[in-house]
């Protein structure tokens, strides 16, 4: 699975809780999970169960500190895909 | 740090909520996987004087309320003592998303049973299935309720 498809189908997850659509329409690997997309900090869990489900990985929870942004997130998965 | 289980006493009695917004009166079960417990609805509640005035009906939001205090406070007192300790009195447990469904009403003075099975437990989140059940067995409220436990 390359970059732009793992990217794709993580933004394909965050969409149900992404509260701000117009950041959505720019969404780059930049974009800050919470502070641009203002998905709910308490979101983020059922976000990364989603990351292992779809994914087929598993992500240890120390992991989920270190993202932040899209591609944090891409990254993390990549990592896990090996 | 290592934890300990609780009793069902000890739950209740660790339980934040009190009078007047306390939804639970028994906790007949706990463990890893699952809690059971009840509530009768106190017909003197305040809301009933206008949740309708002479047809009180026990508001949605505290049947979710009461299978939140059962299936998320609760049960997260017991599954995060049973990681720590120390953690059960410094953490709040918060209310953070819910979706369920109502089935029928609940009148002053019913009792009812709350079951909720964990959906997960992670980085201190909780989401539990829960129902509600009259004494009959009929069920008013199902659904998902999901806490997390806050530092305060």
């Amino acid at each position: 699975m390359d970059q732009t498809e793992i990217f794709e189908k993580v933004i394909k997850i965050l969409t149900p809780y992404v509260k701000n659509q117009d950041a959505l329409a720019s969404v780059t690997a930049a974009t800050h999970i919470l502070d641009d997309l203002k998905v709910n900090s308490a979101r983020l869990v059922d976000v990364v169960l989603e990351f292992e489900d779809i994914f087929e990985i598993e992500i240890d929870d120390d992991d989920v500190d270190s993202v932040e942004t899209v591609g944090n997130a891409v990254a993390l998965i990549e990592s896990k895909l090996g | 740090m290592s934890g300990r289980r609780l009793t069902p006493e000890e739950v209740l009695a660790a339980l934040p909520q009190q009078e007047p917004f306390r939804f639970v009166d028994e906790i007949l079960e706990i463990d890893e996987e699952h809690i059971i417990g009840t509530y009768r609805f106190r017909p003197e509640a305040d809301f009933y004087r206008g949740h309708f005035p002479g047809n009180p009906v026990t508001p949605g939001v505290i049947l979710i309320e009461s299978m939140a205090q059962v299936g998320i406070v609760a049960l997260g007192l017991f599954l995060l003592t049973l990681e720590s300790e120390d953690d059960k009195d410094k953490i709040t447990t918060l209310f953070t998303d819910t979706s369920v469904d109502f089935n029928g009403i609940v009148k002053p003075g019913d009792r009812v049973t709350i079951s909720a099975k964990k959906t997960f437990f992670r980085r201190r989140k909780l989401r539990s299935e829960a129902e509600m059940r009259l004494e009959d067995g009929t069920v008013v409220c199902s659904g998902s309720v999901s806490g997390m436990g806050v530092f305060q």
